[in-house]
């Protein structure tokens, strides 16, 4: 292997309360996909602000190309030839796809003005939407783009800063496996061009697909690297929690009863000629799949009184209900956890203990005024229970790692006593063996005779977990799955329009 | 009480003992109890706009409506004859409904409240002008009120300081509002539409109504100020009565610690950003500045009080971060564990 061009040296970094690393080393040759893994908050994502120029290390040495500095900032990063697709979005709401990718370099014409030079702009975007077989036009508001697409984009914008050395920070977290294998793909062919990758997954197999290296991060201390040869998902989960894992799946403790909850030929704003047609049983995870764009947000947006239903009806319990806003969903036991956590799921400067009693707050009530000791008790239960990792219940939310912020959205509505809940990607960003804990508490919840929809796009979620499978394909229906017929290859099958 | 407010107070009484050092008539119980007065007055409507920046919206209004609904009740009084409490309980639900209409108009019909409230800024304005033709509005000789004159602009000794009424009434409004903005539910609803209005809806916060009610609390509480107002001027000349009071009111809020963006500020600091105004006001009557740089003193202190604060916030920042560094090898242990 060549010579390693950027060496990380003992780097510590350390904020109030919490060592988010704690003299760490790395180096990256050229050409080489290292794989960075570990539990949520181990400091995957610091590390990588430290090489981006985001963080300032409190201690460390960065070597490039045989210089060695304490800290990088954003433009010397990128002079260095480092692009990073962070792990929480960047993007401008009120720009297209093309503005965004090449925001504060756009394309200009000569002349005093410097107006921008669209047409340029936009060719120069498209090669970059080839590249990642993206299904959006340069032109495309970003104000209407997926979660998923969204990334795409933020993988674009790095793509084109031509870098030498590409930080991704769970960039397949919202991505279906079409995608992910697309980006699999862009990352082969970097690697082929010389330029090093290094990318944060929680997403075993993706590890196994294509890195040269895999880096395990616990609790600020790298405990390990595995080589190529040596990589097997066992062997990174025991590095990375320092146990084995049981299989994902947890049958329920009885058969599931009659259905709770019926969409009846709902129709969406998305696809307004299309309806959807489902029931959720007493005590069954039903799980959601399909490509991005199917249309499941959508019906679990218009389920919850989010987005207007456009036709057809839900019934719960076999009555038929009328859900205009979230709080009459919420009023009748059906709880949507959103997927996007930073824009939908949480206060970001609040703390955990406020966001967590938020949408329950009238239980809190001791005459009209809120119990802050009842509160923060039971909040201070809930970060037992989810293993959520900050220093207190008064930690604001903004300030925890992504897989973190994941649990306190959860927290949100454990707390509370659902008939219905709705799952929208529940292990976004999340680590294995917290997955595994969230997976039990699915379960447990079910047991009790809640029923679950569950959204997710990462496959070995929907088959492991999941007691039946529906498949979306164009905002309808395409097929369900029984256990027995659980695969990959089934699932995909529907999830393109085909029949099984 | 937060860091902020300690350091408003701070220097609220840096700047009165500067005052009082180059002009002892500051600290004369006539001039102290006037200074309360019109603090009491201020602070009421400064109150209301919290309210709609903490759930990030402005009202722009404030003054206008201060002068129509001022106009309104001394004609009710004075030419209709209405009995004065009908009169004032007919002035507050007005002040509710305009702040209903401008709620109704910012969520329902999806106009951005800057717009709304510069409308009502310029419409309540010239209702008010054209309603009395232009002419000033006031008290007839023989046209007197005992209860009502005492109820609102009097004031009660106490311990031989003559306290002003509209400061009580300002005390009264200020524990209300705390207790409903730090200490209730509507109070965290308040914040949270303010911080992320989407995060709220999908927690099952019924986000407009929310808004609207910061709207209608507005209205109310500037229905109130208008009334104290007219009590205190006795006569109202609609043009210019009460023009530029919403800056005042944004004034005392910024300083208060709201944010622009919303789901930020206390009403102790707002109270506090309301006492610093009214000190400035004198300062400038008191040192013999001309009065046309009223507002240029105006300006320029809270221009260097936010920069004062900025420049704190930060201070705190590094230091608290250069403590974390310390304090590492001590809190690592139990995180561990
Ligand atoms: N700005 C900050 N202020 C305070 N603490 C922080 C800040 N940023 C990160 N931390 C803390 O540092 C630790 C490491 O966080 P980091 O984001 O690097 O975790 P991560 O490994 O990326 O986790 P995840 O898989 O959940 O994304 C966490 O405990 C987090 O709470
Ligand atoms: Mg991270």
């Amino acid at each position: 292997m060549t010579e390693p061009f950027l060496e990380l040296v003992d780097i510590s970094k350390s904020y109030p309360g919490v060592v988010a690393l704690d003299h760490v080393g790395l180096a990256v040759s050229p050409g080489e996909v290292i794989a960075l893994i570990g539990e949520n908050g181990a400091g995957k994502s610091t590390l990588m602000k430290v090489l981006g120029g985001v963080v300032e290390p409190s201690g460390g040495r960065i070597r490039v190309d045989g210089v060695e500095r304490s800290a990088l900032t954003v433009a010397e990063a990128i002079a260095a030839g480092i692009a990073f697709v962070h792990q929480e979005l960047n993007l401008f709401d009120n720009l297209d796809v093309a503005g965004n990718v090449f925001i504060g370099r756009e394309p200009v014409h000569g002349g005093p003005l410097r107006l921008i030079d669209r047409k340029a702009l936009y060719a120069k975007t498209q090669p970059l939407l080839d590249r990642l077989g993206a299904d959006f036009a340069p032109d495309a508001p970003l104000a209407g783009l997926s979660l998923a697409q969204r990334q795409l984009v933020e993988i674009m914008k790095a793509l084109s800063l031509d870098a030498r050395l590409v930080i991704m920070d769970e960039p397949t977290s919202s991505l279906t496996l079409s995608e992910t294998d697309r980006l699999m793909r862009v990352i082969a062919a970097l690697k082929a061009h010389g330029v090093s990758i290094i990318f944060i997954t929680h997403r075993l197999n993706e590890v196994m697909q294509c890195a040269d290296r895999a880096v395990v991060l616990r609790d600020g201390r790298m405990v390990g690297a595995l080589t190529r040869a040596e990589l097997s998902p066992a062997a990174m989960i025991r590095l990375m929690i320092g146990r084995d894992l049981k299989s994902l799946y947890v049958p329920p403790a009885a058969p599931p009863g009659e259905a709770v909850l019926d969409i009846v030929e709902a129709v969406t704003d998305t696809y307004p000629e299309r309806a959807v047609s489902l029931s959720v049983r007493r005590g069954e995870i039903l799980g959601l799949a399909g490509l991005v764009g199917s249309g499941r947000t959508e019906l679990a947006r218009a389920v919850f009184g989010v987005d207007p239903l456009r036709g057809g009806a839900i019934k719960l319990n076999g009555e038929a209900i009328r859900v205009t806003t979230p709080r009459a969903a919420i009023d009748h036991g059906i709880y949507l956890i959103p997927e996007d956590r930073k824009g939908c799921g949480l206060l970001l400067d609040v703390s955990i203990a406020e966001n967590i009693s938020l949408p329950d707050l009238s239980s809190y009530l001791r005459f009209f005024l809120v119990n802050t000791a009842q509160e923060t008790k039971n909040a201070r239960a809930q970060r037992e229970q989810l293993k959520i990792r900050a220093p207190d219940v008064s930690t604001t939310v903004g300030s925890l790692s992504g897989g973190n912020q994941q649990k306190v959205v959860l927290a949100k509505w454990l707390s509370m006593r659902p008939k219905v809940l709705i799952f929208d990607e529940p292990t976004r960003g999340v680590d294995v063996g917290a997955k595994q804990e969230i997976y039990e508490m699915l379960r447990r919840l079910t047991d009790t005779g809640v029923a679950i929809l569950m959204i997710s796009s990462d496959m070995e979620e929907v088959i492991g977990v999941s007691d039946r499978i529906a498949v979306m394909h164009e905002g309808a229906i395409s097929g369900f799955l029984d256990r027995s017929q659980f695969s990959e290859h089934n699932v995909l099958q529907l999830a393109v329009g085909h029949a099984v | 009480m937060n860091k902020k407010d300690l350091s408003l107070l701070v220097l609220i009484l840096v700047v009165g003992a500067v005052v009082a050092l180059i002009n002892p008539r500051f600290l004369y119980v006539g001039n102290l109890s006037n200074t309360l007065n019109q603090v009491g007055m201020f602070g009421i409507f400064s109150i209301a706009e919290a309210f709609v920046i903490i759930i990030g919206g402005i009202e722009l209004s404030v003054g206008s409506v201060i002068a129509l609904l001022g106009v309104l009740f001394i004609d009710l009084i004075v030419n209709h004859d209405v009995n004065w409490m009908l009169a004032f309980a007919a002035i507050i639900a007005s002040g509710l409904v305009i702040g209903l209409v401008h709620g109704a108009l910012v969520t329902r019909m999806h106009i951005q409240p800057f717009v709304v409230t510069l409308c009502g800024l310029l419409i309540y304005r010239g209702a008010a002008r054209y309603y009395t033709e232009d002419a000033t509005a006031g008290f007839g000789f023989g046209a007197s009120f005992p209860t009502l004159e005492w109820l609102t602009a009097g004031r009660t000794d106490l311990l031989g300081f003559p306290v002003p009424h509209s400061l009580v009434a300002l005390i009264v409004v200020a524990a209300i509002a705390w207790v409903l903005l730090h200490r209730s539910v509507f109070g965290r609803y308040l914040y949270a539409v303010g911080k992320n209005e989407e995060a709220a809806r999908y927690s099952g916060i019924r986000s407009e109504r929310v808004m609207i009610s910061a709207y209608v609390i507005c209205g109310g509480l500037t229905a109130f100020a208008a009334i104290l107002f007219a009590m205190y001027t006795r006569s109202i000349s609609p043009a210019v009565h009460g023009s530029f009071y919403e800056l005042y009111a944004i004034a005392a809020a910024v300083l208060g610690g709201c944010s622009l963006r919303g789901g930020e500020g206390s009403i102790v600091g707002v109270v506090l950003g309301t006492v610093l105004l009214q000190v400035l006001q004198n300062l400038v009557n008191l040192l013999g500045i001309p009065s046309s740089l009223n507002f240029a003193v105006m300006g320029a202190v809270i221009l260097i009080g936010v920069l004062a604060d900025q420049y704190l916030v930060q201070r705190r920042l590094r230091v608290s971060a250069a403590k974390g560094r310390t304090q590492t090898s001590l809190a690592a242990a139990p995180l561990e564990g």
